[in-house]
């Protein structure tokens, strides 16, 4: 019994453990990240490494979920025969739920994953110390310029899995009932203005924001060799994806809110 | 030519009083968890002395050099560049004092995703950019000739060898031209030849431009090349500290035992 409490005890302890020292590490980065010198070089580095190089993943996977919706939405709408309402559904739901979550999903995968494994290995080499020897602070250097790079990223990420979804599930309908693409986007998009998608495309940004804290910060308190940079990449991506899907549900009810 | 650091030099001169000396650590103490391993340590290096650190492995040689530079903090007792306190700095006048700082890791820590020409031009890159790039390059070049490594500079870290990687190490440390050098084991796991030239730079070095440095070594013949004083860790504690000779004659136990194995 006694243990059954001192083991709880211990896990509140680390979790509060935990989320102060993550307070602490951000507060770090944004003191660094806010100061000059700018580290645009290795910023660029970065919005390459995260934007550039994911682009093929996203797409693939809005192709992916694009297909999906389009043979489900196809199904439960001539079930009810609303079937000219598949193009609004399609739009809806790719744009309004989908592509986002999807592309924060598959974006902490790589990403988190990458960056939590890169972080942890030049952690455990000392590496992050030899910068620190050399008179850089690596919040600037190291976490800063990633973290930015996923806040900037996502939301133009999200933007090429929606489009991916939106050819691919267009073309999985005009299979079986030829439309033109023009008269699919124009239907898509009948009687909602354009706004009505940016809050959803640009919440994205907090979860960049997410996945890129969480990675640099499991990858930059690693401990213990090739073990511990295995788990800083488990733990980032595990932690970053959990997060991304509690904060979708801050941010989806947030939006209801403020642009109802 | 005067070049930017030469200036540097001349202004940073006034401040530098030759009395103090420019690495001085007094009683620090560290501990990990229930381990201690530096127990009220005292010692201090003057402009242009090289002090050689012994002592067996794990006896702390690397803590301290970690400690002098501020990547660890002690647990009591401070740590003293040129006078300064280190303890409590912001950092950005951390970062002032490191940058007079010459740090060679014991695993050369060398940035893995960077080439060799690159891992040595990273100092520079950061803190010369007033230096042109052409004359960042011509240094880069001059630092891996100085360690006998021009041959390999588009080599990744990985791609060459233990020995190898701490030459270039020991470039990048010298990339600023540091009034101070610390360096973890630079001769370890080098082959006589390759660890006698390095022997000649550190000494050169301390010739040409009056580096103050701190070297730990486990290499007794480089240690009385290289240093002026040489310094016993054990237990926490310097054992013995002063010439080569002074070691030979104590009567500690501990120390003779040292000796007659190395
Ligand atoms: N970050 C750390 N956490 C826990 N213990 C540590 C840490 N760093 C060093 N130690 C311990 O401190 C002791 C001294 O380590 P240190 O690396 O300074 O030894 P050393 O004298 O440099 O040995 P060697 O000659 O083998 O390099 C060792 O027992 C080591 O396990
Ligand atoms: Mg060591």
């Amino acid at each position: 019994m006694l243990s059954v409490v001192n083991s709880a005890t211990g896990l509140v302890n680390g979790f509060f453990e935990w989320f102060g020292n993550l307070g602490i590490f951000s507060w770090n980065v944004l003191k660094a990240g806010a100061t000059p010198p700018y580290e645009w070089q290795e910023l660029i580095r970065q919005l390459d490494e995260v934007g550039s190089k994911s682009l093929p993943l996203v797409a693939m996977a809005g192709a992916a979920i694009g297909v999906v919706i389009s043979l489900e939405a196809r199904y439960s709408l001539s079930r009810f025969g609303a079937k000219s309402m598949f193009p609004a559904t399609l739009v809806y739901s790719v744009l309004q739920v989908m592509g986002p979550i999807i592309t924060g999903l598959v974006i902490c995968g790589r990403v988190g994953a990458g960056i939590g494994a890169e972080l942890a290995s030049m952690k455990v080499t000392e590496q992050i110390d030899a910068i620190e020897a050399c008179a850089i602070n690596p919040y600037r250097l190291l976490a800063a310029t990633r973290i930015l790079a996923c806040i900037l990223m996502l939301p133009l990420l999200t933007l090429g899995t929606d489009a991916c979804a939106l050819l691919t599930g267009w073309f999985a309908q005009t299979l079986v009932e030829p439309l033109s693409f023009h008269q699919f986007i124009q239907a898509g998009f009948k009687g909602s203005t354009f706004n009505a998608f940016l809050p959803q495309t640009f919440k994205t940004a907090v979860y960049g924001l997410i996945i890129g804290l969480i990675a640099c910060f499991q990858g930059m308190r690693t401990r213990g060799g090739a073990e511990g940079v295995g788990r800083a990449a488990t733990n980032s991506v595990v932690l970053g994806s959990l997060f991304v899907i509690l904060a979708d549900v801050v941010l989806v009810k947030f939006i209801l809110v403020v642009f109802p | 030519m005067a070049t930017a650091y030469d200036i540097a030099m001349t202004q940073g001169q006034p401040e530098e009083d030759s009395s103090v000396p420019v690495v001085a650590v007094e009683n620090l103490r560290k501990t990990f968890g229930i381990l201690k391993v530096l127990d009220g340590i005292n010692l201090s290096v003057n402009r242009g002395e090289t002090l050689a650190v012994l002592g067996r492995s794990g006896a702390g040689k690397s803590v301290l050099l970690r400690l002098i530079i501020g990547i660890e903090t002690p647990d009591s007792g401070s740590v003293f560049i040129h006078g300064q306190n280190i303890a409590g700095l912001a950092i950005d006048q951390m970062g002032t004092i490191r940058k007079k700082i010459g740090f060679l890791f014991q695993h050369a820590a060398l940035y893995d995703s960077l080439t060799v020409a690159e891992n040595v031009a990273f100092p520079l890159d950061h803190h010369r950019r007033d230096m042109p790039r052409s004359e960042r390059g011509d240094r880069v070049k001059q630092l891996l000739a100085e360690v006998g490594m021009e041959g390999d500079f588009r080599k990744l870290p990985s791609d060459i060898s233990g020995g190898m990687q701490k030459r270039v190490g020991l470039a990048r440390a010298l990339a600023l031209e540091p009034e101070i050098l610390l360096l973890d084991e630079p001769t370890a796991g080098l082959d006589p030849i390759s660890s006698g030239e390095i022997d000649e730079l550190i000494l050169k070095l301390q010739r040409e431009r009056q580096m103050a440095s701190i070297v730990v070594t486990h290499d007794l013949h480089s240690a009385r090349t290289i240093a002026d004083r040489l310094a016993l860790l054990d237990q926490g504690n310097v054992v013995i500290e002063g010439k080569f000779e002074d070691l030979q004659q104590s009567n500690i136990g501990f120390v003779a035992e040292f000796l007659k194995h190395s």
